[in-house]
């Protein structure tokens, strides 16, 4: 379609009303056609992305994260499966066993590749496109309920440009004994795959979902938006694990609201990508509990953006949340975390921590924690370290006949380990250790031994 | 087994070690005791090959090689053994990760293949059982939690799994109780072969009725100022040290 080195001379500007150009040609490809609703909420988010462009720094919740890197190019969604080449081999490498499996190939939602059999039939899991025309009702009730477009434009660009997506939905009192796994793939230099999910789980139900996210080793854009909604009582595990190409782009939103006495756990593994971002912000009502843990591990030129919001709406919700990262060579880790809690939310019990290791001179690890407390009976806490290896921890390993880069590769694999056991399902726990492991190869730490 | 010559250490420019001389022959067991500040750890600390000291002068020479030209862990996997004053957490290293990997390198260091899996877990749990530790310690992250006899007792587990020649012991039985103590002294004793050498630094005879040293040697002010028997260990709990110290002065 364009070459892209014709693109070099491109200004931001144009850049976008480039992109409104080509939204043009490919509008009429995008699912919901016939749903007026969309229809309105697409053209709205649509006029708000040509009004703003791509989040600026001088946006302060986009103060570390510069975009200006997507802004050069211009990536192009599919518009169905075709011409995506997938090696079934290296998509298998991915899939979890004991799992549901929804696929998506650049932006689209591939039945071949999916197993979908012997899910409770009671129990809703299909492609976004397929939801908007068998369910539009259920669509319509929840998208953009959690997920605020107005809040910056890669929202409204996703809800712009989505071509499909996860559609969950479980009902009350339901408890999933397996895990549900969106594996979000992308095959193609200089695509962009736009994806919007939405994962409900009613009053009492039980669900754990894992969002992985891969693609071929080439420049491309990930602009993926989650919704989930926990109903009362309910109990929701969502993991992330974004190993994108070393030279993509990752946009990444999660927007949870959770109903009274609702629990959310949350894991985010960010490993990949040339620039990845992720927000996730929680909206918690009365007495319900969020855990957001997260795990970042830079390498090279890698500059990964975590952004957390928890919003404590009512009284007695209990937050917890804890960050890591890992910075090397000369990857640049941020860490954004807001913690609100509403004049109603007494009783709130919130800690917050993140901890970043410096593995080299050039790294960089950016953190601002934020509280913005208007209750007065709440217990808060917060605390963030950015430091290097500890000498002693290293000389009292060498004490004990490790070599002194044995020993460092331990440090660093134990600290980031921590989070890496928080993850109960056997599969993923697994595919994420080894993850981990290949960014300390120096023959460090010996897996058979753990 | 160790001849260490008019070794002169500094610290940030400060000279702290001023000209030690030790002989320490195969199955011999030396005490070293002084006051607070006077060097023993930091004897201790150059000897095991942490950074941070700047040998100014003398050598210290361990089973024919100089000592002080080895990498911390090349002396640790020759049998330089040193078992912390201040052992050091560390989160998310399980101890029994540690001491396979120690094992290991010592083993390889040797020319010999890798423990064998079962092997290890008898030999590990033997050794817990010495040291009446709970095998749930095995499974903890090295140090983490636990209290300060806990630790000391977790040092000596570590001695008894990988068998040093040398074992350093920077002020093991400060801090444990009496019961702790004994258990702690069994298990040295149960090292204890012609072949096997122990540097034990303390600040109490008591541990020496339970460790008998061939020789004690009284560490003021960076130099040994007196050596003797057992019986010196009795004199100094009676005396102190500020006579000796006069009388190097
Ligand atoms: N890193 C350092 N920087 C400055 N001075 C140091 C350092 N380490 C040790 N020293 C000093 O060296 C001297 C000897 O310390 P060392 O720890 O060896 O004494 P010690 O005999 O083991 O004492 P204790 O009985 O209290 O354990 C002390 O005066 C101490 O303050
Ligand atoms: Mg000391």
């Amino acid at each position: 379609m364009n070459a892209p080195g014709s693109l070099a001379a491109y200004t931001p500007s144009m850049a976008i009303s480039r992109y409104a150009a080509e939204y043009q040609t490919i509008a009429p490809a995008l699912p919901g056609q016939n749903l007026p609703w969309l229809q309105a909420l697409r053209a709205e988010a649509l006029a708000q992305f040509s009004a703003q462009g791509f989040p600026s720094p001088r946006e302060e919740e986009w103060r570390y994260t510069n975009v200006s890197g997507i802004k050069k190019k211009l990536f192009l969604p599919s518009l169905d499966l075709a011409g995506s080449d997938v090696d079934a081999e290296w998509l298998k490498s991915y899939k979890l066993e004991d799992a549901w499996i929804l696929v998506l190939v650049n932006g689209h939602f591939s039945a071949e590749f999916s197993v979908l059999d012997g899910l409770p039939e009671a129990v809703t899991v299909m492609g976004m496109a397929d939801a908007l025309a068998k369910q539009p009702g259920t669509v319509e009730k929840y998208l953009g309920k959690a997920a605020d477009q107005a809040e910056h434009s890669f929202i409204a660009f996703n809800t712009a440009w989505f071509t499909d997506g996860l559609f969950v939905h479980v009902p009350a009192k339901l408890v999933l004994d397996k895990p549900i796994q969106l594996l979000h793939i992308v095959t193609g230099s200089d695509a962009m795959a736009t994806t919007r999910n939405i994962i409900i789980a009613d009053d009492m139900a039980e669900a754990k979902l894992i969002e992985t996210y891969v693609g071929k080793d080439s420049a491309y854009l990930t602009a993926a938006v989650t919704e989930v909604f926990v109903g009362l009582n309910a109990d929701v595990t969502l993991y992330k694990l974004q190993s994108e190409s070393e030279k993509a782009y990752h946009f990444g939103g999660s927007y949870i609201k959770q109903a009274r006495d609702a629990r959310f756990t949350h894991h985010n593994f960010a490993f990949g990508g040339l620039l990845a971002r992720s927000d996730i912000h929680v909206d918690l009502d009365h007495a319900s509990e969020c855990e957001l843990n997260g795990l970042y591990l830079g390498v090279k030129r890698q500059h990964i953006d975590n952004h957390t919001r928890i919003n404590h709406l009512k009284p007695y919700a209990v937050s917890r949340e804890l960050y890591k990262g890992v910075l090397d060579d000369r990857a640049r880790g941020v860490f954004q975390g807001r913690v609100i809690v509403a004049e109603d939310a007494q009783k709130t019990d919130s800690q917050m921590n993140n901890r970043n290791l410096l593995l080299s001179d050039d790294a960089e690890a950016d953190t601002k924690p934020q509280l913005e407390i208007y209750a007065d009976d709440v217990k808060c806490a917060h605390g963030v370290t950015v430091g290097q290896l500890d000498e002693k921890s290293i000389f009292y390993l060498q004490s004990r006949c490790v070599d002194e880069e044995t020993a460092r590769n331990m440090l660093t694999f134990a600290f980031a380990n921590e989070m890496v056991d928080k993850v109960k399902i056997k599969g993923l726990h697994d595919r994420v250790l080894e993850q981990v492991l290949v960014r300390f190869p120096q023959q460090g730490v010996n897996k058979e031994w753990l | 087994m160790l001849s260490i010559k008019n070794l002169t250490v500094n610290v940030n420019d400060k000279q702290i070690l001023k000209g030690i001389n030790l002989e320490i022959k195969p199955g011999e067991i030396h005490a070293i005791m002084g006051p607070n500040g006077s060097g023993k750890s930091t004897l201790s600390h150059v000897l095991s090959g942490k950074g941070g000291y700047t040998v100014t002068g003398g050598s210290a020479t361990y089973q024919g090689k100089d000592l002080l030209e080895m990498a911390p862990e090349i002396r640790a996997r020759e049998g330089v053994f040193l078992a912390f004053q201040y052992p050091v957490e560390i989160p998310g290293v399980s101890n029994i990760y540690l001491l396979k990997a120690a094992l290991n390198s010592i083993r390889k260091h040797h020319g010999q293949p890798e423990v064998d899996a079962m092997d290890f877990l008898t030999l590990v749990k033997e050794k817990v059982r010495l040291l009446e530790m709970d095998e749930k310690f095995l499974y903890r992250a090295v140090n983490e939690g636990f209290s300060g006899g806990e630790k000391k007792r977790n040092e000596i587990l570590q001695m008894a799994i990988l068998e040093p020649k040398l074992c350093i012991m920077d002020e093991t039985d400060s801090g444990l109780d009496i019961d702790a103590l004994k258990i702690v002294s069994e298990g040295v004793n149960s090292l204890r072969s012609p072949e096997r050498s122990f540097v034990m630094v303390t600040h109490y005879q008591r541990l020496l009725d339970y460790i008998k040293p061939d020789f004690v040697h009284v560490l003021a002010n960076g130099q040994i100022v007196k050596s003797g028997g057992a019986e010196l260990a009795l004199e100094l709990e009676d005396k102190g040290y500020s006579w000796l110290e006069e009388e190097a002065a």
